[in-house]
């Protein structure tokens, strides 16, 4: 007789569902954690937040001085996220299948992409602190190592997807190294491309903050001044205004990605 | 003297695949030479052996008097602009014009900084105009390849090759993902070419009716090795059936019977 398959996904079910609930009875237990507690919390909490967070007058006129910092923000993520993009990009074509110049070159360049991926940009704040202190660049270094692993690796992959075939083609027309890469790879990989410089561009304005309370530059120097001299209001409009120019560049990226592809 | 001389040609891919075993065939100046036989059979590496996008482990190539296997660098580039090739995939820059991709068969005659750039003379584009013309894709030549039909695809890469100005035209497989009547245009134009300029072709074909119909001469391969070399009329059934093995059988007996009848 056949073996009863909707029984048997019953049982599944049941003992996945025992397990879930297992795991977390046994970690409440063991971190000492009030569940009920925790959860009723919330409201004061938020009563508490709206008490001491909203921005009020005083908050407002440190307005320019907040503008400043934010604009200094923004642009070092963007002209860290550039000038990483076009060093990963470099990197990308030694590493790629279809563009390298030897096979050597390939576990190399995907290694020290790898690395540079791996060790978070909070990680690389405090290393960089040391050799450059508190100045803008270790900020900008932090982001950049970040950008640059990442850009090689989502380009290594794209370069072999998309110009694989045309750089065949091109090599049997005798076209040289240079003229297959700028003729054929590059336009192929373009959109793909400037998608993800567009990405890394958000995703290093967001990290900038964490960044910039680590190494005590830019806007999240700012942040922390204000937060740990209880200066809260301050704090909160820091914030706000973060969350603000996100969304912008959000927008004004997505705009761009729309012409592009 | 022949066009292309083949000499105890064989490649081996690793250390066991053998993909061509001691394989020997002479082309004159001006034949359409169809290559017949089973997927995997060795045909694409067959024509990637003369133009050297694959490396040659034994044997000789020589093209128009010159040894191929040991081209290097420039010579091999010289060499290669000899040589056109069109590909099944067609291998276009998609996101690029008709045009442009046209005139990416003369790169093979640019220097570092021509290449680089894209540089083309005025004649360069007035005979990539000229081309497209005959080929009937006039309307086109300023279309995004990705905006075309398989059909024309195929002939931009024809195009491709003719800006070239080569002796030689390798087909990989030219009509393998086209409906029946783009593929017969595409079928007739390598024949006007060939007629009317010249220029020796060497094609792969999976379909033995068309060989049959276009071939002045057929080689037919099999496992790496040559079982028929030969004018199509002189190619009896039983020779097909040796060609692709006892099991391909039925179907094209039944082609062949139609295509005499």
């Amino acid at each position: 007789m056949q073996p009863d398959i909707f029984a048997l996904r019953r049982r599944q079910w049941i003992i996945f569902f025992g397990l879930i609930a297992v795991l977390t009875y046994g970690s409440i237990l063991l971190t000492d954690y009030n569940l009920i507690q925790g959860f009723t919390a919330i409201p004061r909490a938020f009563a508490w937040a709206t008490a001491n967070f909203i921005p009020d007058a005083a908050a407002l006129e440190r307005m320019p001085n907040i503008l400043a910092k934010l604009w200094e923000t923004v642009l070092i993520s963007i002209s860290s996220a550039t000038t990483a993009s076009a060093l990963g990009l470099i990197m990308a074509l030694l590493g790629a299948n279809t563009t390298r110049p030897h096979p050597w070159f390939s576990v190399p360049a995907r290694g020290i992409a790898s690395i540079f991926r791996n060790i978070d940009v909070s990680a690389w704040a405090l290393i960089l602190l040391f050799s450059f202190g508190q100045s803008s660049f270790t900020g900008f270094f932090a982001l950049f190592f970040v950008t640059f692993g990442f850009i090689v690796r989502v380009m290594v992959e794209t370069i072999d997807e998309v110009s694989t075939d045309s750089v065949e083609a091109l090599r049997a027309t005798g076209a040289g190294y240079v003229a297959i890469i700028t003729q054929s790879v590059i336009p192929s990989c373009l959109p793909q491309l400037i998608s993800w410089v567009l990405f890394m561009i958000e995703t290093n304005i967001r990290s900038a903050t964490l960044v910039g309370i680590l190494t005590g530059t830019g806007i999240g120097f700012l942040f922390d001044l204000y937060y740990k001299s209880g200066n809260y209001s301050s704090a909160s409009l820091v914030v706000l205004m973060i969350v603000v120019a996100v969304l912008l560049i959000e927008s004004v990226s997505n705009t761009i990605r729309r012409a592009v592809l | 003297m022949p066009l292309l001389e083949v000499e105890a040609l064989t490649k081996r891919y690793g250390s066991e695949t053998l993909a061509l075993n001691n394989i020997s065939f002479d082309v004159a100046a001006g034949e359409f030479v169809v290559i017949i036989g089973p997927s995997g059979a060795g045909k694409s590496t067959l024509l990637r052996c003369v133009n050297r996008l694959v490396d040659i482990s034994d044997g000789d190539v020589r093209f128009d008097g010159v040894s191929v296997p040991t081209l290097r660098g420039k010579t091999l580039r010289r060499q290669r602009t000899q040589i056109g090739m069109i590909f099944q995939h067609y291998n276009l820059v998609n996101r690029l014009s008709v045009i442009e991709n046209v005139l990416h068969g003369r790169l093979g005659y640019k220097n570092v900084f021509q290449g680089m750039f894209g540089i083309y003379t005025e004649e360069e584009k007035q005979d990539a105009v000229r081309i497209l013309a005959s080929l009937g894709l006039s309307e086109q030549t300023y279309k995004r390849c990705d905006q075309l039909s398989g059909g024309q695809k195929q002939r931009v890469g024809i195009a491709r090759a003719l800006v070239q100005k080569p002796k030689l035209i390798l087909c990989d497989e030219p009509i393998a993902s086209l409906d029946p009547s783009a593929a017969k245009i595409i079928m007739d134009t390598l024949q006007d070419i060939n007629r009317n300029t010249g220029i020796t072709v060497l094609v792969n074909l999976h379909q033995v009716d068309v060989a049959l119909r276009y071939a002045d001469r057929i080689i037919g391969v099999n496992s790496g090795t040559i079982m028929y070399d030969g004018p199509p009329d002189a190619l009896s059934n039983e020779q097909i059936h040796q060609i692709y093995g006892s099991e391909a059988g039925e179907l094209i007996l039944d082609l062949r019977e139609r295509y005499a009848a």
